[in-house]
């Protein structure tokens, strides 16, 4: 793809490092378009109401509230806008937050630029992205089995488990695979792993399961 | 992050005197006594009876004429300075203040305030009494206070027997001889003075006078007025308890009106505690960050060419600096007490000697026993292996805690291998993995791809109780 062209994602960058910020700036450059930066939660919040981008890239840790507070904030009156997390130190329980918050997707800072290009594009087209150590906190957050005790009634019962399906798609991404390798792996094709990943985060943020909450404050105590 | 790395940005934490609390020059052969000398001790404080005696017994006196000291003062310093004048401690001499005060029936307090406005303060030529006498505008406010507490206590003496008036007529000489040194005293003494009557001040206030204060107000004056009154009644009642009674109610007041002001002093102590906790906690920080990350910062500028090193040290800091912050494990503690953490470990030796970086995502967690000993050692051998002959560039070490079966997968992207034609003797593969695993009860497969790479599976059931079957080697590495 050449310089940022018609097609491509206009992206908002909220960091509070700013050499990260012109980092990403200048590799991401020619493959998306950024509109603007942001180094806090306020100014994100502002200036995504103006700019109204197809994805905000998040630090998941802002000085001023962390980066659920922008997606909370910002999807009371545009739901539209997609948001991918993205953090160098990931604290489980913080970004489950931002995922719970709404966020599309989750990467670590250490991906490469082609990949992290290709993760905006995919969460721009409205896919979720799982980097492996997302997947690791998603398999671990559903992962023990409630006990009796434990399981509140819900709306919706589907929304508290994992199918195994969903489950092995998740394993693999832990373990490294793309989602073409998954796809291979379990002889399914890529439309469907990105529907089963997408169904695991509608059921990460709608789940009101309990454990959710609970896991996260026991990762905070551990 | 733009800081200094020779030093944190933070000064380390001092304390400082607070200004007032200089110590007794007395007792460090302050210069000015040093002019007479102290032929017969060595040294002034050596020589100096300790204890309790030391307030009691008289030491030298210094023979210069009395002069206050507003260096040791409570009040006006009167005290410290009668005892360095006769040589006695200024406690004994306050003491013998008070004893005076209530002996002569309330006649010492005003004899006090009389020797602070003749008295010269230590250091200065001229009384504040010398001062006052040209300030016609001080006097007579200071004869009108006086009268007008004379009326007061005139009044009172009226409607009451007059028990306690005998204290308080003394006290008209006291009002006068305040308001006289209240307005000539130098600036340093009336700022020690306004510190005493700090809280009544604050009383007063006229813009600051909140619910909160007009309601203690009010209590500590109802207070007050029963104390005194219980305490005018010792005339007419017999019991013994009574007096004690009007006591407690006076104390109560006091307690009522300046208990705030007492609370705020100790909690002012408290933040400063609070703050030098945090200084320390920020100076230990600071050289945490300076020994790990800075160093690690420099070292991989040095080895800028080089890019297996840097890779290397900075994904070894990374994973120091996480396991600090998220997990409370200080740098360099190696126990391994759980099975995750057992895997990081793996990651971390791997890193460290092969120079490969490794992505371990693990989930769930449980405590380590023989079995998932062996698990780990072969999941470490699995993934040297990777890290020593495929050359990928990234192994992911996958590690899963069900609650019945523990899986580890290492796998690699790297050159691969024909899983057939590796001789059945290799040892690497077959004993270090296989075989240690079908001791322990567990599985591996290994499945391989030439150009596409290896992974490894490696399951083992919890809880698998039939141990001992064949030598544990699950300790070994």
């Amino acid at each position: 793809m050449s310089a940022a062209g018609a097609g491509a994602p206009r992206v908002v960058l909220v960091d509070d490092h700013g050499l990260f910020r012109s980092g990403v700036r200048s590799e991401l450059g020619r493959q998306v378009e950024v509109v603007g930066e942001a180094d806090d939660v306020a100014p994100a919040i502002e200036l995504i109401g103006r700019e109204l981008p197809d994805v905000v890239l998040l630090d998941v840790h802002l000085p001023g509230g962390g980066g659920h507070a922008v997606i909370t904030e910002v999807k009371k009156d545009h739901p539209e806008v997609k948001f991918l997390a993205l953090s160098a130190s990931d604290a489980p329980e913080d970004v489950i937050a931002v995922i719970r918050a709404g966020a599309r997707g989750y990467v670590t800072k250490t991906i490469s630029t082609t990949d992290l290009a290709d993760a905006i594009r995919r969460v721009a087209d409205g896919d979720a992205v799982f980097s492996h150590r997302l997947a690791g906190f998603v398999l671990d957050a559903f992962a023990t089995a409630p006990a009796a005790a434990d399981v509140r009634p819900s709306f919706d019962p589907e929304l508290d488990q994992l199918t195994s399906r969903e489950r092995e798609v998740l394993r693999l991404i832990a373990q490294g695979y793309t989602y073409k390798e998954v796809a291979r792996e379990l002889f399914i094709s890529v439309k469907t792993v990105e529907s089963h990943v997408s169904s695991v985060l509608r059921k990460l943020q709608l789940s009101s399961r309990h454990q959710l909450t609970r896991w996260a404050a026991e990762r905070r105590l551990t | 992050m733009q800081q200094e790395p020779s030093e944190p940005p933070w000064p380390p934490f001092r304390f400082q005197d607070r200004e007032g609390r200089r110590r007794h020059p007395r007792r460090h052969g302050h210069p000015w006594q040093d002019q007479r000398g102290w032929q017969d001790q060595p040294e002034g404080d050596a020589a100096r009876p300790h204890g309790p005696a030391r307030f009691l017994r008289r030491g030298h006196g210094d023979g210069n004429p009395l002069r206050r000291d507003p260096e040791d003062r409570i009040g006006g310093g009167l005290a410290a300075g009668v005892g360095i004048w006769r040589g006695f401690s200024p406690t004994t001499v306050r003491i013998a203040f008070v004893v005076a005060a209530l002996v002569t029936q309330g006649w010492g307090i005003p004899i006090y305030f009389v020797g602070w406005l003749v008295i010269p303060a230590r250091g200065s030529s001229t009384s504040i009494g010398a001062k006052a006498r040209h300030d016609s505008q001080g006097v007579a406010l200071a004869i009108a206070l006086a009268s007008l507490l004379a009326v007061f206590l005139l009044l009172a003496g009226v409607l009451n027997d007059g028990s306690i008036e005998v204290y308080c007529w003394p006290q008209v000489v006291s009002v006068a001889c305040l308001t006289l040194i209240w307005r000539n005293a130098p600036d340093d003494e009336k700022a020690g003075m306004r510190r005493l009557v700090e809280p009544l001040e604050s009383l007063g206030g006229q813009n600051r006078v909140r619910r909160g204060t007009k309601l203690r107000f009010v209590v500590s004056a109802v207070l007050l007025i029963s104390g005194i009154g219980v305490i005018v009644s010792i005339h007419g009642g017999l019991q013994l308890l009574r007096p004690l009674g009007g006591f407690v109610l006076v104390a109560a007041a006091i307690v009522v009106l300046l208990g705030p002001w007492w609370l705020r002093i100790a909690r002012d102590l408290l933040f400063e505690r609070q703050a030098r906790a945090r200084a320390e906690e920020r100076a230990d920080m600071a050289a945490r960050v300076h020994d790990s990350v800075l160093q690690t910062l420099a070292l991989i500028q040095r080895s800028a060419d080089d890019p297996q090193t840097v890779v290397q040290l900075a994904r070894a800091q990374e994973r120091e600096l996480r396991s600090w912050l998220f997990e409370g494990r200080a740098p360099g503690d190696t126990e391994v007490a759980s099975f995750a953490a057992g895997i990081k470990e793996i990651q971390r030796d791997v890193e460290a000697r092969h120079g490969v970086p490794v992505e371990v995502v693990t989930v769930g967690d449980c405590p380590l026993d023989e079995h998932l000993s062996a698990l780990l050692a072969a999941a470490r051998e699995a993934t040297v292996n990777a890290a020593k002959w495929s050359g990928a560039s990234v192994i992911s070490v996958f590690a899963e805690v069900e609650p019945d079966k523990v899986a580890v997968t290492v796998r690699d992207r790297g050159a691969g291998f024909d899983v057939d034609s590796v001789p059945a003797d290799r040892k690497g593969v077959a004993e270090s993995i296989r075989g240690r695993m079908l001791r322990h009860g567990g599985e591996a497969v290994v499945q391989s791809t030439v150009g596409e790479g290896t992974k490894v599976t490696l399951t083992m059931a919890r809880g698998f109780a039939s141990a001992g079957q064949a030598p544990a080697d699950g300790r070994q590495r």
